[in-house]
């Protein structure tokens, strides 16, 4: 059924259709909305058989999915930023031992400084812990997503982040297609564990393994997630056939099949990035898109051939590797060794900073004379920064950073982006 | 005929006890039919406190529960003796997750079994967590808050040795004052914890007003089990905090666990109580207090307040921590009792 | 595309505002999307929120940088915030105020606009008649539905109605409805006068 509602409340309403048993939450912006939209339906008894923990951190928030799902309940949770930090050992821990949570990731940025709009630093600072990663364009995809989430989860028992753009998407209104609890039936099964703590055949679950195993072990981990570059694609064959729409997957393109110039992103920037690229077409650029939907397992062969007749790639993303550039062109690359192609990373929109058409529009066409540098940072004010640093050059107490850049941008409230 | 009530101490065996009483009374662990749920062949040390108390509490869990029971552990020496890989000596549905998490974890198994219950598809199981001081009033301190707060209905039982063992001896909070440890030894002028009261998670836990909160020793074993049974015929949070000596941490000979807690409890230094709602319900009695030096002495931990120039001023505060325990939680047994 | 920019202060509904737009729109079948600038939430500081419609999937997610039309909830505002910025020649602009532009001192601003695309309305005022609450936001988009022509008042109930319920949504329909009238009469009397000097 077509609806006009918040991003929040369609992930809620895509959750509640999978049945979920156990949904545990610690409230963190910009994900609170999905968690309240949960809570609502199980007080109203839209949501039968779930019980609804409010719980005192998002490390309990993590740890309490573990003793849910080892119990044989299909159990979510969300999160975002600092939550998922705090969770971090408990996230590690959770794939290790092969529990398939699905947890929403609402995209948001790490502090220091505290920051809560959007970028993708939270979920990539966990893109090693074993869980799979998938990134959504839209409101919809977020919604679609969840519904495939749990069924590969289940299928491989491994733990499944599904990541939205805090705010962005989120927060905002758009038109979705919500299915119907048939539809959902008809897709995901009831749960069925691997694994389970049962009375009548009692297992030890979490022994320590030490060095003679550690190595297969982690290697199995591994294993799983190559197992799920197959069925990430076949379940969303599966999805098309029920619900009538292209959704998930592992990459999708947009005008690529001639495109000198491939643009490589993830998440709602695409959108944008779309919008622009329509516009260069007509000016007689050959551009082309490569989005990332699944971002772990790394799709290597599939990105390898979305870029095999391209000259250049550019990698846009909301993410910065501290001490070296981008992270999901670092992996991209890894794709492309030995294509001869040359590569751009541009890191933008960090902490919530908006990319606007304008901005792309001249990054793509410079990207297009191949006169962009290796690294950018988008719309970067090198004034303020350089500003800053000459500060630093000249004073020892030269006092918290962040603090005197704000000084010299002014009042912020004025402003419209 | 005048009946005259008679009443049997225990001195250190269950053998004279048990076979003086109807066969309902006797112990969980003297029934041929126990469990087991911490089966033999762990790799505990000699005379070690936890492995006493656990076998006697999950064993007696099991009993009260109909053996509908799954266990979560936190990092610890009771998870990391009991599962030597690739071996496990649990004969129950068990999981370790992390050090600071248990309480939580059981919180989401309590809840996945709610649900498969009103579902129809499962039946009432009981769920126990368990952890050393360090995962219970350091690491794990949040969770078990939020646990107690909820009234999750878990059994939490925390098996107190006073310091980080399974790790080479470090301090805790819940380590007693003035006792040495790895970590305690730069701070101040002596060896030993700077004086503090130890953080007795037992009084916080009654805070919280849960259903049941309860502290014993391994020198009551028989009152560990009663208070395990009690325990798991109640529902939401429960607390059982377990003195469980650890010869190797405390420097005390393996044979004289079950001695140590007994000074522990007949010195005040350990209160041995139970609480309902916040408020304290009954306590074991003391007979004939001792001097705390009966209880400090054979400890190498606190050799450091003997010797040539005792430390006569820590151990007079000691005492009068253990007096004030006498005095708060009315420990001493009342005339003619 | 259709491009609104809803300027106003926290409390007073702004982004609501923007998305009973967006379900306006929705319920006349287009595309609509709608979303705050997300600033640190404090009633009174200045907010901004935004509305796409079209006739396609709107993909675009960057904040509007160049407005068709402007909400302004808060008069306040006009020399505080540049809520200009942007806005295209010959937008449409709507007003919260018993003030006119000229008394706004946007008279020199505007000089070259269609004045009928320039419309005000006290809608402070009617809420507090029909809800009894200063929420100026639903008398604003029933105005709006007006100025601009890009939804119908029935839609705007509509929106009303998904958002609201029972006496309060009934006051809103009514403060809407009168604030659609108003603004009809405002731009019939501009299209008059243009007519006279023309």
């Amino acid at each position: 059924m077509l609806k006009q509602c918040e991003g929040s409340h369609a992930v809620a309403e895509a959750v509640a259709l999978c049945r979920p048993e156990v949904i545990c939450a610690y409230p963190i912006s910009p994900q609170t909305h999905i968690v309240e939209g949960l809570g609502e339906m199980v007080k109203a008894e839209d949501l039968k058989d779930c019980e609804f923990i409010n719980v005192e951190s998002e490390f309990a928030a993590m740890s309490v999915a573990i003793g849910s799902s080892a119990a044989g309940a299909r159990t979510y949770t969300a999160t975002a930023s600092q939550g998922l930090l705090y969770m971090a050992e408990a996230v590690y821990n959770a794939s290790g031992l092969g529990l398939p949570i699905v947890m929403t990731v609402a995209n948001r940025a790490i502090g220091a400084p505290i920051n809560i709009w959007n970028d993708h630093s939270d979920s990539l600072s966990q893109r090693d812990c074993g869980w799979i990663q998938l990134f959504a364009e839209t409101n919809q995809e977020a919604l679609d997503l969840h519904i495939q989430a749990f069924k590969l989860a289940e299928e491989l028992s491994l733990p499944v982040m599904v990541c939205m753009d805090g705010f962005i998407l989120t927060h905002a209104y758009e038109r979705v297609d919500v299915p119907t609890q048939e539809q959902v039936d008809a897709y995901l099964p009831p749960y069925e564990p691997r694994q389970v703590l049962d009375v009548n055949e009692p297992v030890s679950i979490g022994a320590m393994v030490g060095p003679e195993a550690f190595m297969e072990v982690r290697y199995l981990a591994h294993a799983k997630q190559m197992q799920a570059l197959e069925l990430i694609p076949q379940l969303a064959t599966e999805f098309e056939k029920v619900f009538g729409r292209d959704s998930g997957g592992l990459i999708h393109t947009y005008r690529a099949e001639d495109a000198e110039t491939m643009v490589i992103a993830m998440g709602s920037v695409l959108g944008t990035i779309k919008d622009v690229v329509d516009e260069m077409r007509d000016a007689g650029h050959k551009i082309g898109v490569l989005g990332i939907t699944t971002f772990r397992p790394f799709p290597l062969l599939a990105v390898a051939a979305a870029l095999k007749h391209c000259k250049r790639f550019l990698v846009l993303e909301k993410s910065l590797a501290v001490g070296i550039g981008g992270i999901v062109a670092t992996n991209v690359r890894m794709a492309v060794t030995g294509m001869g192609l040359k590569g751009y990373t541009v890191v933008a929109g960090l902490g919530g900073r908006a990319i606007t058409m304008k901005s792309l529009t001249s990054l793509f066409e410079k990207a297009g004379r191949d006169e962009l540098d290796l690294l950018t940072f988008l719309d970067l004010d090198w004034n303020a920064v350089n500003k800053q640093l000459d500060r630093e050059k000249q004073t020892r107490r030269s006092g918290p950073a962040a603090e005197a850049m704000l000084r010299d941008l002014g009042t912020v409230a004025s402003k419209i982006s | 005929m005048s009946l005259q009530p008679v009443k049997f101490y225990q001195t250190g065996t269950f053998t004279v006890g048990n076979r003086l009483l109807a066969p309902e009374d006797r112990s969980v662990q003297a029934n041929m039919q126990r469990t087991n749920s911490l089966n033999s062949g762990h790799r505990a040390c000699q005379g070690c406190g936890e492995a006493l108390g656990a076998r006697y509490a999950i064993d007696a869990a099991m009993n009260a529960s109909n053996r509908q029971l799954i266990a979560a552990n936190a990092t610890g020496c009771l998870e990391v003796f009991s599962t030597p890989y690739p071996e496990t000596s649990w004969q129950i549905p068990w999981i370790h997750s992390l050090f600071g998490n248990t309480a939580a974890v059981a919180t989401g198994i309590a809840a996945a079994i709610k649900i498969k219950k009103q579902k129809g598809q499962g039946k009432d199981v009981r769920v126990v967590a368990q952890g050393g001081d360090g995962g219970t009033t350091d690491i794990g301190f949040g969770c078990l808050s939020g646990m107690f707060e909820r009234n999750d209905d878990v059994l939490y039982i925390c098996y107190d040795n006073g310091g980080y063992m399974n790790t080479g001896v470090q301090r805790s909070s819940a380590t007693p004052p003035a006792a040495r440890t790895a970590t305690t030894m730069p701070l101040g002028p002596e060896p030993g914890n700077v004086f503090g009261q130890g953080k007795f998670v037992p009084a916080i836990a009654m805070a919280h007003e849960i259903p049941y909160v309860a502290t014993a020793t391994v020198a009551d074993l028989r009152d560990l089990e009663y208070k395990v049974t009690k325990a798991m015929g109640m529902r939401g949070a429960r607390y059982i905090h377990i003195l469980v000596p650890c010869p190797l941490g405390w420097g005390t000979a393996s044979q004289d666990t079950i001695r140590m807690a007994r000074l522990a409890k007949e010195t005040g230094v350990f209160p041995v109580f139970e609480a309902e709602y916040g408020e304290i319900k009954s306590a074991l009695p003391i007979r004939r207090p001792l001097p705390v030096e009966d209880y400090l002495r054979p400890q190498k931990r606190y050799a450091h307040l003997f010797g040539k120039n005792p430390a006569v001023a820590t151990i007079a505060r000691i005492q009068a921590l253990a007096d004030k325990n006498i005095r708060k939680y009315g420990l001493l047994a009342k005339e003619g009792n | 595309m259709f491009q609104v920019r809803i300027h106003g202060r926290g409390g007073q509904g702004v982004v609501t505002a923007a998305e009973m737009l967006s379900i306006a729109a929705f319920e006349e079948g287009r595309h609509a999307q709608a979303f705050p600038s997300f600033g640190s939430e404090r009633t009174g500081a200045p907010v901004v929120a935004f509305c796409r419609i079209a006739d396609k999937e709107i993909r675009l997610r960057e904040p509007i940088m160049n407005p068709d039309a402007l909400i302004i909830q808060d008069p306040t505002l006009l020399h505080q915030v540049d809520v200009f910025a942007g806005l295209k020649k010959d937008g449409f602009i709507l007003i919260n105020t018993n003030k006119s532009f000229e008394e706004l001192g946007l008279g020199d601003f505007v000089r070259d606009w269609h004045h009928d695309r320039l419309c005000t309305v006290a809608a402070t005022d009617l809420s507090r008649k029909h809800v009894g609450r200063p929420m100026p936001n639903v008398p604003l988009l029933g105005g709006f539905a007006a100025v601009s022509g890009i939804i119908k008042l029935e839609s705007v109930i509509m929106a009303i109605n998904d958002k609201f319920s029972g006496k309060v949504a009934a006051g809103n329909i009514a403060g809407a409805t009168e604030a659609y009238d108003i603004v009809r009469a405002e731009m019939e009397e501009a299209r008059r006068k243009e007519a006279a000097h023309a």
